[in-house]
């Protein structure tokens, strides 16, 4: 396929070494299952290649707030390549409070220092919400509330992403009756554009395409209204469910463990909130283990967790509201009942009826006769 | 010029017990109904969904209750006074047919729950014959009421509250003129949609006046039906030469029924159909003459005021029009989707319509001992 970037472009042998030991071919692979998430053309791969390679590594700064670190243990787990060759490699993760190798004021101080040398160029990333109730103080880190740290931090970055659903709207700390003002990243940083990947957690690959996108192209990827990125959040899960047939020909599961259950029939009437839910879970699924990796897949409905006002805020039973058709309480048999043709009793019944009506007027009529002979154009009461 | 009177006289006759145990049986199999589902109940079927409760209830029904319109149409668009007297037996006629249909489509709803949405605007879909249909019923069963009013108001002394009422009852009188004819034309404009289901003996675009005619004609032959009947049963006496006149209307009207259809089975070449020797050939004889017979017996002047024959033409036209509604709905229509569909009602099915049509005759007896509505000559 004919591209501007060749392989020859690329110092491919140059980089295989320093990725950790992933082959050049298991590299290009990974390059390309990036570009097709996005929908980009195979060539394109080539210069997601070259940016993911680039001896300038991007600095990533990432800041966590109020979070249970399930989105960095979500990165932990994608295999192509592993997150770790990535971030060593292709980006310089200069300060992740999971992942630094340093601690306390050294951490610190690298952080300030890089955040000071690449102003204008890092990348900022902020997994879980900022509280800001009572000046912030429910999460500090290095005595200085975060939402601090994200203000000074936002202020020189090239790009924000906020991950997960905390970062992104607030999430769990936000519910009920969220002690700690926790809030989503874009209400605090609200002349900044900050791309939204939400999900409880979200899916891996999604943040891992937004970040090569950038790297790629110095542009984000597009983003919808809530500022998600497109090519992950732009369609419903309800519309690539792989129970969406069951659905369809009205097949629901009604309670845990039942025959429909059992047999994999739709979840929707178990609460399942993927015909409200923006998200491509049962598109690229989950652990990269192979089909049926995804909630649903496992039998549990859908609880909403990328959408604000789902996740987290209505009950897992709770049935979700349809943006398309809503099933009807009962379908229509495959083979339904032809019918029933006449029986003895009712056909003795009609018969009756109609003996019965024909009597009386034989009756009636006979009575007449017997009228119209004693005088027809007789007005007065018979008597 | 009230010339009315109740006829009094006991209520708890032997008749009327028998009616009411039918009446009882009715609404026992109703409530098993409204329990456990049409299913469980009738036979109709998804190649059948209508089966007699609506053909016979509520089409044959609302067609025996135009007897208020048919008079209505000759006294005051035709502006012939003679036939008054039997305005008001008419009107209950169709105060009953009507009342009693409205009501009995509910059972043949299957959802019958969301029978309130028909009145919401917001969910209105205006070219729909169904909606057109259901909302000229129900004024219509208002405006019935209401054109019935002053039998109850002479019965209670209420004089004053009459005369009043009689100010603006001209109004009441034009709109029991003009929802009949919508309505009647449209329970045949619901069977054109039906399309090639319907066997071409009956299918036709001319099925809207065909029902309008025949329902007039309905309710022209149910007056000497009624008026017969009572003289013989409640001993009242007969208006013969309002009959006979009366009659001579019936004449033409079917004359110019029977003119338009077979006039359009010949034009649309389907009468060979008539010849198949099928059910459907039998059943379209059997409805044909018997709109026939009735031109025999009336064609003279002096056949006329004979009442045995003027009853039993009554009785034919009757049956003719009801077999026309049946045949069009029941018998000519062959659903042809999904297979070989099979319809006949089942014994809960017609014991139902047989206690809504004794209860007709319950409120019969129960009105004309009670009200001013029988004519005292």
């Amino acid at each position: 396929m004919a591209t501007h970037i060749t392989e020859s472009d690329i110092n491919l042998d140059g980089f295989v070494g320093s990725l950790g030991g992933v082959s050049r071919r298991e590299f290009l692979k990974f390059c390309a299952g990036i570009a097709a998430t996005m929908g980009l053309p195979a060539g394109m791969a080539w210069r997601i290649a070259e940016a993911a390679s680039n001896p300038m590594r991007p600095p990533v700064i990432w800041l966590s707030a109020q979070e249970c670190t399930g989105c960095t243990e979500s990165l932990l787990r994608s295999t192509h390549p592993t997150l770790e060759q990535l971030i060593l490699d292709a980006i310089s993760l200069d300060y992740h409070e999971t992942l630094c190798a340093g601690a306390g004021h050294q951490a610190e101080a690298y952080r300030q220092q890089s955040m000071q040398e690449n102003r204008g160029k890092y990348v900022l990333v902020v997994d879980g919400s900022i509280p800001v109730k009572d000046g912030g103080i429910y999460c500090k880190v290095a005595d200085r509330p975060i939402i601090d740290h994200l203000r000074e931090a936002a202020d020189g970055a090239a790009a924000i992403i906020a991950i997960g659903s905390c970062a992104s709207w607030g999430g769990i700390p936000s519910s009920g009756p969220n002690p700690t003002g926790a809030t989503g990243v874009a209400e605090i940083l609200k002349d900044k554009t900050v791309v939204n990947i939400p999900g409880c957690p979200p899916n891996p690959y999604n943040f891992l395409t937004t970040v090569l996108h950038f790297l790629a192209f110095s542009t984000l990827p597009a983003l919808d209204d809530k500022n998600r990125p497109k090519f992950a959040y732009n369609r419903l899960i309800h519309e690539n469910c792989e129970r969406r047939p069951h659905f369809d020909a009205g097949r629901f599961a009604i309670t845990f463990g039942d025959e429909g259950h059992r047999k994999g029939w739709c979840l929707y009437k178990l609460g399942c909130k993927g015909p409200e839910t923006y998200a491509n879970c049962p598109a690229i699924l989950f652990g990269d283990v192979g089909a049926g990796a995804w909630p649903v897949g496992t039998g549990h409905p859908c609880f909403g967790c990328t959408e604000q006002g789902v996740g987290f805020t209505k009950p897992i039973h709770a049935l979700s509201e349809l943006k398309t058709v809503t099933p009807p309480n009962t379908y229509p048999g495959i083979s339904e009942n032809i019918g029933q043709g006449v029986t003895p009793a009712s056909a003795a019944l009609v018969a009756g009826i109609a003996g019965a009506a024909v009597g009386a007027g034989a009756v009636a009529v006979s009575r007449l006769g017997r009228g119209d002979d004693s005088g027809s154009d007789d007005d007065e009461p018979k008597s | 010029m009230s010339t009315h009177a109740p006829i009094g006289g006991k209520l708890l006759t032997k008749p009327f017990l028998i009616l009411s145990l039918l009446f009882m049986l009715a609404l026992a199999i109703l409530l098993a109904r409204f329990i456990f589902g049409l299913g469980a109940v009738t036979n109709i079927n998804d190649g059948y969904p209508w089966g007699i409760w609506i053909v016979i209830d509520v089409m044959i029904g609302t067609a025996l209750g135009c007897a208020g319109y048919a008079v209505a149409l000759l006294v005051y668009l035709f502006n012939r006074g003679e036939y008054h007297p039997l305005m008001r037996s008419a009107l209950m006629a169709g105060l009953f047919g009507y009342t009693l249909a409205g009501i009995a489509v509910i059972f043949d709803l299957g959802r019958y729950w969301q029978f309130y949405t028909l009145l919401l605007p917001w969910y209105v879909q205006l070219n729909s014959v169904m909606l057109e249909v259901a909302w000229c019923v129900m004024a219509y069963v208002v405006v019935l009421w209401i054109e019935f009013t002053p039998a109850f108001l002479e019965r209670f002394g209420l004089e004053n509250l009459r005369g009043k009422l009689s100010k603006v009852l001209f109004f009441f009188i034009a709109l029991g003129i003009l929802l009949p004819t919508m309505h009647q034309s449209s329970l045949g404009t619901m069977a054109v949609v039906a399309g090639h289901q319907i066997s071409p003996l009956w299918q036709t675009q001319l099925l809207p006046p065909l029902f309008l005619i025949s329902a007039l004609l309905m309710g022209y032959a149910i007056v000497p039906f009624e008026s017969i009947l009572a003289s013989m049963g409640l001993r009242q006496p007969l208006e013969t030469h309002l009959l006979a006149k009366i009659s001579g209307v019936a004449l033409l009207v079917t004359l110019l029924y029977l003119a338009l259809r077979f006039g359009d089975l010949l034009w649309r070449g389907a009468l060979d159909l008539a010849f198949a020797g099928d059910t459907d050939a039998v059943m379209f004889w059997i409805e044909n003459l018997l709109f026939i017979l009735p031109v025999l017996l009336l064609a003279q002047r002096r056949w006329r005021i004979r009442p045995r024959l003027v009853f039993i033409s009554a009785i034919s036209l009757l049956l003719a029009g009801s077999i026309y509604r049946l045949n069009v709905y029941i018998i000519g229509y062959h659903p042809t989707a999904g297979g070989n569909w099979f319809y006949f009602p089942s014994v809960p099915e017609i014991m139902v319509t047989v206690g809504i049509f004794s209860f007709e005759v319950i409120l019969y007896l129960l009105f004309v001992k009670n009200l001013p509505v029988l004519h005292r000559a």
